[in-house]
């Protein structure tokens, strides 16, 4: 029983971490608003150059050949800082998937070296990330999962709350020369690993939204003192770090979970669906409570806790609430 | 980072359990916060150390194992999974025990570790009065030296099973005139001291397992102080430290009571409309929120490996389990509908739950604490 992470794990963190400090700042972000795409101009290949988008892809396509469990660190970072880069849908998702499937498919070395973007589509198809401007969709029909040149899919953008999310609902007419798997545990897989990495998203946003509230209320004065002296907006701070504190280990363990042949896939799926439960409650609690801690400063679009709030909103649903994941535990247990 | 136990901690795991199951009592043992139960369990305490499983964690001179943080976790998984009766001497083992290994002078310890692991001392905590509960530091119970003793006048009160209890551990003022945290000394008072009287008193769930203390020029040795003199909240605080965090609570006791609360569903729903809506998503809460401390803990033991300490974020685990387990219980009686107010199990776990909000400093001192020492928001 070992719960830590290796050096290796650690420093790799650090390296991403530091790169979007300097690269991924509030007003970055706020470029990705009004940018084409909603995302960050050049940061992706910065990414792709430190092994990050190739990281979940073999080798041998230009990757790192790594696990979820080498990535969760990473989308806890892309949390902190808003980071509108599909991390968790290209790489987490599709590249992992396709590491597995198809190796060798030539779009793999391109997606790796991040001169390629996949966006991925779960079931209903109504909201797609980044369909409209991705190379290729991958995208699940039953049991099965297909991939599609975006120009043989019928695309309808709609404009999300946070608007570096280009979401589109996509249908299209799956075939037997679209399909690419038709093992249900390789769609159930993938779309586990979407819901990971959603989760571990959570928790960073949910983590910036509460240091961003203590730095505010500690120094923030009213009737001559902090706000932050008053119990009420200390046990609000408390209860976000609570949220916080005991939905992590559980995202790691579910990272674990999936990384591992050890568990079997419906304990994987169940392990995922739990972090998903408590990451989901964690984002909207942080959200909820920094925004009240804030007071009407944080109701303004001028103050950067909005690039937080709403994509806390957007993920803390995305790949399926606590609601929704909650059955998915109980269907396991019960 | 590898989830599964190794060779050696599963090996471990297995005599864990093989022991408790051909050695956990099958005949039924009174509550533990009766006076009958009491000294049936403190019979449990000592075939448990004979058997060297008293206290697993603490070296073998003592009558442990020297066991790793890690097997001890699995210990207490396997000890509450196998349905064994509730230990007697918690507050002994998990409280003073830290407590004595960090302060406790060679001669304490050697007098001390062995009775307190085999069931001889039962222990209680004689720390709140009743003008100081959350605020502790307000206390006014004194000890006075004189000569070889200290003579001790005043009144504790909420004093868990301490009716029954061989030993208390106090918090007492040694300084008449010093105020707040300073002049406090943490003495160790025999149960039999001439000049203290014990009172019972029921609980919510009716049993007399609180206890009043009153202190009339009662004398105890000075050979008892633990810690120097003056130097009681330093002490106490190290107690508190252990109350809060992994010590008082692994989760084999969440873990075990989830399992409980599915088979109550499970059963429940056997009948055509056994179950009402809504709670079976809060049986899988239960379940979600016992992992995560579960794993939290296995966390928390990797970081303490590697030189970390508990502190202050103690009071996170503190909260979170002790929420869980009244969450948990109530559960069950909202699953039971009009069968819930019925004895049993059940509502007397729920009562006792109901507890855990309160003792080891409440939750909104725990959440002050969170705020303040662990968040770093300004205290006033």
């Amino acid at each position: 029983m070992d719960f830590t992470f290796s050096d290796d794990q650690l420093l790799f963190r650090d390296a991403v971490r530091d790169l979007l400090a300097n690269e991924c700042s509030p007003d970055a972000v706020r470029t990705a608003w009004e940018s084409p795409d909603g995302r960050v101009p050049g940061l992706w290949a910065k990414l792709a150059e430190m092994g990050v988008v190739g990281l979940t892809a073999p080798e041998s396509a230009g990757g790192l050949g790594m696990s979820q469990l080498d990535l969760v660190l990473l989308h806890e970072e892309a949390g902190k800082v808003a980071l509108p880069e599909p991390l968790g849908d290209h790489t987490a998702v599709a590249l992992a998937t396709l590491a597995d499937i198809a190796p060798d498919h030539e779009l793999v070395a391109q997606a790796a070296a991040g001169e390629a973007t996949i966006a991925v589509g779960f079931g209903d198809l109504s909201a797609v990330l980044g369909a409209s401007a991705a190379d290729a969709l991958l995208l699940q029909s039953g049991d099965a999962l297909h991939l599609i040149d975006p120009g043989d899919a019928q695309i309808e953008p709609f404009t999300s709350v946070d608007e570096s999310r280009r979401m589109a609902s996509v249908s299209f007419s799956p075939s037997d020369s679209t399909r690419i798997s038709d093992d249900a545990d390789v769609v159930s897989r993938a779309y586990d690993c979407g819901v990971l990495a959603a989760a571990a998203t959570c928790i960073g946003l949910a983590q910036q939204m509460l240091d961003m509230t203590v730095e505010y209320v500690a120094e923030r004065e009213q009737f001559g003192k902090p706000v932050g002296v008053n119990q009420a907006v200390k046990h609000h701070c408390s209860n976000m770090g609570l949220a916080i504190e005991f939905a992590r280990p559980l995202v790691y363990q579910a990272a674990w979970s999936l990384s591992t042949d050890s568990v079997g896939r419906g304990e994987q799926s169940r392990d995922v669906s739990a972090a998903k439960v408590l990451a989901s409650d964690a984002a909207d609690l942080a959200a909820r409570l920094s925004l009240q801690c804030h007071g009407a400063i944080g109701y303004t679009v001028e103050y950067d806790l909005q690039l937080w709030l709403k994509r806390a909103w957007a993920l803390s649903a995305a790949w399926g609430s606590a609601a929704f994941h909650r059955t998915r535990v109980a269907d396991a247990l019960l | 980072m590898d989830l599964t136990f190794t060779a050696s901690e599963q090996a471990f795991a297995d005599e864990v359990r093989t022991w408790l199951e051909e050695n956990k009592p099958t005949e039924h043992m009174e509550p533990l916060d009766t006076q009958v139960g009491f000294e049936q369990h403190r019979g449990w305490e000592k075939q448990l150390f004979d058997a060297g499983w008293a206290v697993p964690n603490w070296p073998t001179e003592y009558g442990g194992r020297a066991c790793s943080i890690i097997e001890w976790l699995i210990f207490e998984e396997q000890y509450y999974l196998s349905g064994a009766p509730g230990r007697v001497n918690t507050n002994g083992i998990t409280l003073l025990g830290p407590t004595l290994f960090e302060f406790g002078t060679q001669q304490q310890k050697d007098f001390f570790f062995p009775k307190m692991a085999a069931g001889e001392h039962i222990w209680a905590q004689g720390w709140s009065e009743p003008n100081s509960g959350s605020d502790l530091a307000s206390l006014k119970t004194t000890a006075v030296r004189d000569g070889d003793d200290f003579i001790v006048n005043g009144q504790k009160t909420w004093c868990s099973r301490g009716a029954w209890a061989d030993w208390i551990f106090c918090i007492v003022r040694t300084d008449p005139e010093s105020e707040r945290h300073k002049g406090l000394s943490y003495l160790l008072v025999p149960a039999d001291a001439p000049g203290l009287e014990r009172r019972p008193v029921g609980r919510l769930d009716g049993e007399p397992a609180f206890a009043e203390l009153f202190f009339d020029d009662c004398r105890v040795s000075a050979e008892h102080l633990l810690g120097g003199e003056g130097e009681g909240w330093a002490v106490a605080m190290a107690t508190a430290s252990s109350e809060r965090g992994l010590n008082l609570r692994a989760p084999g006791r969440f873990l075990a009571a989830t399992e409980r609360l599915g088979e109550l569903y499970r059963d429940l729903g056997q009948k055509a409309d056994g179950v009402d809506a809504g709670l079976r998503a809060e049986v899988a809460d239960a379940w979600i929120k016992a992992q995560a401390y579960r794993w939290r803990t296995y966390q928390k033991a990797g970081e303490l490996a590697a030189g970390g300490s508990m502190g202050s974020e103690a009071s996170y685990m503190k909260v979170f389990w002790s929420e869980l387990d009244v969450e948990l219980h109530a559960t069950a009686l909202r699953l039971l509908r009009e069968q819930g107010e019925r004895s049993s199990d059940w509502m007397s776990g729920y009562l006792f739950a109901l507890s855990g909000p309160i003792y080891a400093g409440t939750n909104e001192v725990q959440r002050n604490i969170i705020a303040e020492r662990v968040l770093g928001l300004p205290r006033r």
